[in-house]
């Protein structure tokens, strides 16, 4: 399937006629609809708050988090960015409640340090990983990015990405650079291994009261499995004592070199054995 | 525009981070409107810690608003709602429609234009 990252610059690729067709459809909407219910969960807000909405389009995400009823703690105040001024304009005549900015969000985020409570962003920060013109690369864009939403989030505070990586190295490009400029963050998939699977990228900013690491964000929620990246890193270095020239060395390159074509000698009780001291 | 966004607001080019004179932006040639927002106590007090009192004060004056308190109410007087009403009134129910902010350090201009304001950066400022 194409993807409108690989088409067009968003500014240019949501249009009038694309900006109508994506907040009309029911489809969308829906999507749209779920992914920031699913946002607004993980953030986990107990009473009204400020919200930064990053890449808002025509504030289908905003609504809803303006509608949130009191007992989820809502409804909150939100302020959004975007960069296509059709989609802001559409979200003019539909009279969203939230304050709306015409900005590029890999030029940085142009607000007082600690301002929000939260940050969401629903299927945005992909684009972040195409540079349009030659002065600019997709790593600058997502470092002024991530250091400039870390600084305007309060201590404690949270952001939550929904993003569509084009692949792993994007996906781990993203991340990366949210790791760098100071966030704890994990990375949350719905529906796995589907084509209707959603990736959520978690990011907390110190001093609040999360205990622990950033898995303590899914803990008490149902049907959330912890995979953790860093513990099969650690594992993996312990296991493996074999040191350069020891047998289990030796039979692995041997294996290696079988796999690659290249003629080896036969294994005997001999392979890898150590030499009796000359003299 | 809500007056209480423009109090968060810096200017957005890299080298007026930090300077002290690029918070708060400056008004210009500017229309205010009013819109009604609901009323929502607890947000005014989760908010009223975060905003910055000298700046707003600043605001005031260039907009010609007289009623602002002098000094930031902390503790009982947040209990009081007619204070907190009054700020509803300016923080959130007064909005910018149109006109220009500007940026005391560097003097870039940022349009605001049907309460949208352009913070889009030529590529040389960023």
């Amino acid at each position: 399937m194409s993807r409108p990252e690989d088409i067009l610059p968003p500014d240019l690729f949501y249009d009038d006629n694309e900006s109508r067709k994506y907040t009309t459809s029911s489809r969308i909407r829906n999507i749209q609809a779920d992914m920031t219910h699913r946002a607004l969960e993980l953030l986990d807000l107990k009473s009204p708050s400020l919200i930064l909405d990053l890449g808002c389009g025509s504030g289908l995400s905003g609504e809803i988090l303006s509608q949130e009823s009191p007992e989820q703690g809502g409804p909150h105040t939100w302020i959004g960015m975007d960069i296509s001024p059709s989609m802001l304009d559409i979200a003019l005549q539909r009279g969203t409640e939230g304050d709306l900015f015409l900005a590029d969000i890999g030029q940085g985020v142009p607000f007082r340090p600690g301002t929000f409570d939260a940050a969401i962003s629903i299927s945005a920060i992909q684009w972040l990983c195409n540079a349009e013109t030659s002065d600019v690369s997709p790593e600058g864009r997502l470092r002024r990015f991530f250091e400039g939403l870390y600084a305007s989030l309060r201590r404690g505070g949270r952001a939550v990405c929904q993003f569509y990586p084009k692949n792993d190295a994007q996906r781990t490009m993203i991340s990366g650079a949210a790791i760098k400029a100071g966030f704890g963050a994990g990375i949350l998939e719905d529906d796995p291994g589907t084509k209707n699977s959603k990736l959520y990228l978690v990011l907390t900013v110190g001093g609040g009261g999360l205990q622990g690491d950033i898995t303590g964000v899914v803990d008490g929620m149902n049907d959330v499995d912890v995979l953790d990246a860093r513990r099969k890193a650690m594992e993996r270095n312990h296991g493996s004592t074999s040191r350069k020239g020891d047998k289990a060395w030796i039979m692995r390159k041997k294996e290696q070199m079988t796999k690659k074509g290249k003629v080896v000698k036969a294994n005997s009780k001999y392979t890898g054995r150590k030499r009796r001291p000359a003299f | 525009m809500k007056l209480l966004t423009v109090n968060f607001l810096t200017c957005a080019i890299k080298a007026c981070k930090g300077s002290p004179a690029a918070f708060p932006l400056h008004f210009r040639d500017v229309e205010l409107e009013l819109q009604d927002v609901d009323f929502q106590p607890e947000f005014i007090r989760n908010i009223i810690t975060r905003v910055d009192w000298e700046g707003l004060n600043k605001m005031a004056n260039e907009l010609n608003f007289p009623n602002i308190p002098e000094m930031k109410p902390e503790g009982e007087a947040l209990e009081n709602d007619q204070l907190l009403k009054d700020l509803h009134r300016f923080l959130l129910e007064t909005q910018v429609a149109e006109g220009k902010l500007i940026c005391g350090n560097c003097g870039h201009e940022y349009m605001i234009k049907e309460g949208i304001a352009n913070f889009l950066l030529p590529s040389h400022l960023v």
